[in-house]
């Protein structure tokens, strides 16, 4: 098992964001969180990462209890994509990408955490803009810098919210196809918040439906992605269609809670 | 693939060695700098006289003569406040880069989270109430400048703890003790007599007037020892310029690089404007031109932004010396006439902007 979460709890102040969340991630798996708006999808995965402090519950990365380690040595086998980072203080494309490498070095900077760079920012299709600044790149553009930075940390367990939500459609494809052949490739897997259902259930092997921070049902697409549980935690009345072997969501209409 | 690494390496080179000869400029501008500085001064002075004294002090061997005025008045009098110059400019534009770094924001500097104005507020207490913890006359005020200075930065920890050490809460903590501080400069300044009034005015001007060895070693001393250990902080810096998340999830502990590089910048800012007075915009001037011209990473931010500081600092001084001799005209007032138009220059032309 490469991630297991065993009982996770968190609240914030009195309000409980999340509530006794067990699951395990096996190695080239790619595995989706779905629900609506706080249903705790990011909270899960800063409880993951260390950015939130468990309260409650054990989170494993590789069998290690992520609460007994350094963050330099978690650093080194979990890397994280967040939704939104600022540009206040600007930096190169290279440089940005090059921070992935962080865990990984002292001070100096070896060859091969350059080559590891380049070959990720060419994977993603960014080597022409290596050396661009990061306040001038597109939305899209900079989201792919935060993606391929994470990549180059070579983490075991990668974290991504919303990894998605600045790119255009093709770019949606690429990206995803991307992390799911690093996933399968290095035997890695991959945990990721998404809003689009469609791509959610193309790309993940598992899917976790959570509602107010419980998880209300998992496992793979076909068997939980259906017109019940979509009413139930999204609260909207959908059909479902399989089309070309793929699983195409149609939005009906918003309905009330229950 | 031996292919990419050569690309690799070679897109390594093309970001790097721009950055290396920036550094080498400034260091040659700032030697260049110096031996025009240590030569014009109210006192006329042959260039080799000049060369003969600094000789003969430093390889006595080498049999160089030099007068007894010549030596009182570049050893005594250029040298120590050429000294102070460079290490004025170079520890405060560091403790600027430093804390823009650790607080993603590049208006953040000793001045602005209230450093500057509490070691004022140090200063004016000892001029005008005459009391102080520690020393008499002008050491008292040094002290006690000294002192409100790291006091200042244990306040903001203090009021930034209540809330977590983010740097949105130590810059607001920050700026309320700086008009904090200020207010009770004010209120010194009100009740001070005429000749108290001015000696604290004259303090807030920013000098290197009278600037004695023993100044430079302490100064020098502490900015020599702090630096090394802000240096160390260069990679978390460039991780946390990304926000927190990010620095957190590549296994920087933010809270404490946040609260000990605040505490080294502060030990270098008070270890200088103890005995300088206020002298503050080159630590935002400074670092913003270098981030302009070599970019964010700190590792070469921050010794470039050392050099480009002292280089201005230096010129600053050398101009304020020498433009209506013999007044001098402080080094703090030159630097606010010179460092801002150069400063809103390369703003305005350069095309990188910080605001989105």
């Amino acid at each position: 098992m490469k991630l297991k979460i065993k009982d996770v709890n968190f609240s914030y102040g009195s309000r409980p964001a999340l509530e006794s969340v067990t699951l395990s991630i096996k190695e080239g798996e790619i595995v989706s969180l779905v629900g609506p708006n706080g249903s705790g999808k990011t909270t899960l995965l800063k409880c993951i990462n260390r950015i939130l402090k468990l309260q409650k519950g054990t989170v494993l990365v590789e069998e290690k209890d992520i609460s007994k380690l350094k963050l330099k040595e978690l650093a080194k086998i979990l890397s994280y994509v967040p939704q939104s980072v600022s540009h206040s203080l600007p930096s190169t494309v290279f440089e940005i990408v090059l921070i992935g490498r962080k865990p990984h070095l002292d001070w100096n900077v070896s060859s091969r955490d350059k080559e590891i760079v380049l070959n990720i920012l060419s994977l993603m299709g960014l080597k022409e803009m290596v050396l661009r600044q990061s306040n001038e790149l597109s939305g899209g553009e900079f989201q792919k810098v935060l993606i391929a930075r994470a990549l180059a940390q070579e983490p075991q367990v990668l974290l991504l919210d919303e990894p998605t939500s600045n790119l255009d459609l093709k770019h949606q494809l690429d990206v995803l196809n991307l992390i799911t052949s690093i996933v399968k490739e290095k035997n890695i897997a991959a945990i990721m918040a998404m809003h689009d259902l469609n791509l959610a259930s193309r790309f993940s092997d598992k899917m976790i439906f959570l509602n107010g921070g419980k998880i209300y049902d998992a496992g793979k697409p076909e068997t939980v992605l259906t017109a019940r549980n979509i009413r139930k935690v999204y609260g909207v009345e959908a059909i479902v269609n399989e089309n070309a072997g793929y699983i195409h969501i149609i939005p009906i209409a918003s309905v009330s809670e229950g | 693939m031996k292919h990419s690494l050569e690309e690799a390496e070679e897109i390594y080179v093309k970001l790097t060695s721009g950055k290396i000869l920036f550094i080498l400029g400034v260091l040659i501008g700032i030697v260049a700098i110096a031996f025009i500085a240590v030569y014009i001064g109210a006192a006329n002075l042959s260039v080799k006289e000049v060369f003969d004294t600094i000789v003969a002090k430093m390889f006595p061997f080498m049999g160089a003569e030099s007068s007894k005025i010549a030596t009182a008045i570049v050893w005594k009098a250029r040298l120590p406040r050429i000294v102070m110059a460079i290490i004025a400019g170079a520890g405060l534009a560091v403790s600027g880069a430093a804390m823009q770094g650790t607080m993603k924001n590049p208006l953040v500097s000793p001045y602005t989270i209230g450093i500057v104005s509490a070691a004022a507020f140090g200063a004016s207490i000892a001029m005008v109430l005459g009391a102080g913890l520690v020393g008499s006359g002008r050491y008292l005020v040094i002290m006690n400048a000294f002192l409100f200075g790291v006091l200042d930065a244990f306040l903001i920890y203090g009021i930034a703890r209540i809330r977590g050490v983010t740097a949105e809460t130590l810059i607001l903590a920050g700026i309320a003790l700086m008009f904090l501080f200020s207010g009770l400069t004010s209120f010194l300044q009100y009740v001070a007599s005429e000749e108290e009034l001015a000696a604290v005015v004259h303090w807030m001007f920013g000098s290197l007037c009278g600037t004695r060895w023993e100044d430079v070693y302490v100064a020098g001393a502490i900015f020599l020892s702090c630096l090394p250990l802000l240096m160390k902080y260069s990679w978390d810096l460039n991780a946390m310029a990304l926000g927190d998340e990010i620095a957190i999830t590549s296994g920087v502990d933010t809270t404490r690089v946040r609260i000990y590089s605040l505490v080294l910048a502060t030990l270098i800012t008070s270890g200088i404007i103890c005995f300088t007075g206020i002298i503050a915009f080159v630590g935002i001037v400074a670092p913003h031109i270098v981030r302009l011209i070599i970019g964010g990473d700190h590792r070469f931010l921050l010794p470039c932004s050392c050099g480009l500081g002292a280089l201005l600092l230096l010129v600053a001084d050398t101009i304020g010396r020498t433009i209506v001799a013999p007044i001098i005209i402080p080094v703090g007032i030159i630097f606010s006439f010179i460092g801002v138009p150069f400063f809103l220059y390369l703003v305005l032309t350069k095309r990188k902007e910080y605001w989105r």
